[in-house]
C-alpha cells in the first residue's frame, strides 16, 4: 500500500480576520502520479486549498498529509514546487538567477545549476530575455519565469495556481504539453488550479469541482481520456463529452447561489 | 585598423560630450544669469556688503583664504562623516532587529516616529555639554542622532513592505528566518534605505555644522562662520558657507554613487542610464 501523495480529511480553514470561512469539509486523496485540476468560481478557497497543502497558511480544523508525513516535514524537505497565482518574482534577480534561486538554496553546485536553467529558460521560450529583470518583461513572460523555478527542481509534487492564466492560447496550449511531459517524465504529482474548464479536462486524470461560501467540494470527476494526451485528444468526441460534464457540474455547483442569498438575506 | 579606428571614436567621444553639453546647457546659464543677475543687482541697489556681498568677492576671499577654508571644511566633514557612520549603522542595526521580532517593533516605533518629526538639532548645545564643547564627539553626536531616526524608520518600512507571496515562497523552500532576511528583505529594503541614507548625509552636514555654531575650536568651519559674521567678514563667511555647500553637495553625491554601484538592478537605475 502506498502513501498517497496528498490526503486531506475534513480540512477547514477561517480567516480570523473577517470571520471568513474560506474552504469547509475538504477530503481529498491524491494518489502519486495524479494529475488533480481543482476548478470552481472565484473566491471558492482554490488558492487557499494548495497554500494549506504547501504548509504555507494553517488549517483551521482537520488533517493534512503529504508524501505520507506531516505538511510541515513535507515542506522542510523541499517536496514540493509551487506556482502563485501571480508571479512573485524577485525584482533585484535577473531571469536565470530566479530561476536558480532553488538550486542555489538546495546547494546544486554552480555548473549543474547553469545548464538546468539553461534548459528549463528555452523550456519556457525565454532565450534572449537571460539578463533581463522581472519588470522587464510582460506578466505571461514573468509568469513562464515562474514557471520554470518551480519545474527546475523535479519536485515529487507541484501546487500551481493558475500558472497560465496570463498567457497567450497557442503559448498556453505548448505549455499544457509541456507540463505533461514533464509530468509523464518525472511521475510528479499534480495540483493545479484553473479556470479553464477545456484545460483541466485535457490535463487531468481527475477534476475537482468546488463551490463558494463556504469553499466546498462538490464533485469530483475522473477524466478517462487515454494518455499520452496529444492535440487529437482535444478533438475526440469523449473529450467534448467531459467538456460539458465539468460545465454542467460547475453550473449545478452556483446554481444553489441565488437560494443560499436568500437565506442569508433573512 | 586602428588608425581608421581612432578618428571614429575620437568623433563618437566628441559626440557624446557634445550631446551631454546640450543637456548641461541650461542648468549652467541659470547658474550665470543668477550670479550676473547677484552682481548687477548688488551694484546697482548699492546693497550694504554685510546685507550681501557681491558674488566676485565672496569667490575672491575663497580662493585668497582657500587653504584655511579647506581644513576647516575638512575638519567639519571628518565629524559629520563620523557622525553620519555611527548613526547609520545603529539606525540599520535597530531595524534588523525590530524586523525580526516585530512585537518590540509596535513598542518602540511609535516613539522613533515621532522622534524623527522632532527638530533634533535643537539639542545640540546640550551634546556639547555632554561630550566638551571642543570634543568633535560632540558633533558627531547630534550629526549622528539626526540620521538614526530617519534611517531607522525607512529601512524598517523596507525590512517588512514585503508582499506576503514572497516570503511565502521562501518558505517553500524551507527557508529559515536569517535566509528570508538575506535573500527577500534585505535586498527588498535597499532603495528605501538609500533614499534614507542621502538624507542622512545632508542632516549629519547640517549637524555637524550648526553644532559647531553652539561652540567648537578655531578649526572648525561652523565656527569660523559664526566668527567672521560676529567680526563683519561677510565675504569670508560666505565663502565659508561655500565650501560647506560644496562638502554637502560631494557627500551626496558619493551616497548616490554608492547605490548606483550596488543597485543597478533598480528600475530607477536604469532610467537614468
Ligand atoms: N489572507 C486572507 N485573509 C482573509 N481572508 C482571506 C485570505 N486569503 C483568502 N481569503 C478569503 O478566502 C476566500 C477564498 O480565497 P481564495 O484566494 O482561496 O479563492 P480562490 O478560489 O483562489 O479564488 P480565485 O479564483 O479568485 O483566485 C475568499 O473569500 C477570500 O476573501
Ligand atoms: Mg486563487
Amino acid at each position: 500500500m502506498s502513501a498517497a501523495a496528498v490526503s486531506l480529511r475534513k480540512v477547514g480553514k477561517t480567516f480570523a480576520r473577517g470571520e471568513v470561512t474560506a474552504v469547509e469539509e475538504i477530503d481529498l486523496d491524491v494518489q502519486p502520479g495524479e494529475f488533480i485540476s481543482l476548478i470552481g468560481p472565484s473566491g471558492c478557497g482554490k488558492s487557499t486549498l494548495l497554500r494549506i497543502v504547501g504548509d504555507l497558511i494553517q488549517p483551521s480544523s482537520g488533517e493534512v498529509v503529504v508524501n505520507g508525513k506531516s505538511a510541515n516535514q513535507a515542506r522542510r524537505d523541499g517536496d514540493y514546487g509551487i506556482v502563485f497565482q501571480d508571479a512573485v518574482l524577485y525584482d533585484w534577480r535577473t531571469v536565470t538567477r530566479n530561476i536558480a534561486l532553488p538550486l542555489e538554496m538546495a546547494g546544486w553546485d554552480r555548473s549543474k545549476r547553469d545548464a538546468r536553467v539553461k534548459e528549463m529558460v528555452e523550456l519556457v521560450e525565454l532565450t534572449g530575455f537571460e539578463k533581463r529583470h522581472p519588470w522587464e518583461l510582460s506578466g505571461g513572460m514573468q509568469q513562464r519565469v515562474a514557471i520554470a523555478r518551480a519545474l527546475s527542481f523535479s519536485p515529487a509534487l507541484l501546487l500551481m495556481d493558475e500558472p497560465f492564466g496570463a498567457l497567450d492560447e497557442m503559448t498556453r496550449e505548448r505549455l499544457n504539453g509541456e507540463l505533461l511531459r514533464i509530468w509523464a517524465e518525472t511521475g510528479c504529482t499534480v495540483l493545479f488550479v484553473t479556470h479553464s474548464i477545456a484545460e483541466a479536462v485535457f490535463l487531468s486524470t481527475r477534476v475537482v469541482v468546488m463551490s463558494p461560501r463556504p469553499g466546498r467540494i462538490t464533485e469530483i470527476i475522473p477524466i478517462d481520456l487515454p494518455q499520452p494526451r496529444t492535440y487529437e485528444t482535444r478533438e475526440e468526441p469523449r473529450f467534448f463529452e467531459l467538456v460539458t460534464q465539468l460545465r454542467e457540474a460547475l453550473h449545478g455547483g452556483s446554481e444553489r447561489e441565488p437560494s443560499l442569498r436568500a437565506a442569508e438575506a433573512e | 585598423m586602428s588608425v581608421i579606428a581612432t578618428p571614429v571614436a575620437g568623433e563618437r567621444l566628441l559626440g557624446r560630450t557634445m550631446r551631454g553639453a546640450r543637456s548641461w546647457l541650461p542648468a549652467v546659464a541659470v547658474l550665470l544669469l543668477g550670479l550676473g543677475l547677484w552682481e548687477g543687482l548688488v551694484a546697482a541697489l548699492d546693497v550694504q556688503r554685510f546685507l550681501l556681498p557681491p558674488p566676485s568677492d565672496i569667490a575672491r576671499t575663497f580662493w585668497d583664504e582657500r587653504d584655511a577654508l579647506w581644513s576647516a571644511g575638512w575638519y567639519t566633514f571628518k565629524e559629520a562623516l563620523g557622525g553620519f557612520l555611527i548613526g547609520c549603522s545603529a539606525g540599520i542595526a535597530v531595524a534588523l532587529v525590530l524586523a525580526r521580532w516585530r512585537g518590540l517593533s509596535s513598542a518602540i516605533m511609535p516613539y522613533a516616529i515621532a522622534a524623527n518629526a522632532v527638530p533634533i538639532i535643537a539639542f545640540a548645545p546640550i551634546t556639547n555639554q555632554w561630550f566638551g564643547v571642543l570634543n568633535p564627539l560632540s558633533k558627531m553626536a547630534i550629526a549622528a542622532v539626526l540620521c538614526f531616526f530617519p534611517v531607522l524608520v525607512n529601512a524598517l518600512r523596507g525590512l517588512t513592505s514585503v508582499h506576503p507571496s514572497s516570503i511565502e515562497l521562501m518558505r517553500s523552500y524551507a527557508a529559515g528566518e536569517v535566509e528570508i532576511f538575506r535573500r527577500v528583505r534585505i535586498p527588498n529594503s535597499l532603495p528605501f534605505l538609500f533614499s534614507a541614507l542621502k538624507v542622512a548625509s545632508v542632516l549629519a552636514m547640517i549637524g555637524a555644522v550648526v553644532g559647531e555654531y553652539f561652540g567648537g575650536t578655531q578649526e572648525a568651519l561652523g565656527v569660523q562662520i559664526r566668527n567672521s559674521a560676529a567680526l563683519f567678514a561677510f565675504e569670508t563667511a560666505w565663502a565659508a558657507i561655500l565650501v560647506a555647500s560644496i562638502l554637502g553637495i560631494s557627500f551626496y553625491l558619493a551616497i548616490v554613487l554608492l547605490e548606483r554601484l550596488t543597485m543597478g538592478w533598480h528600475p530607477s537605475a536604469r532610467a537614468a542610464e
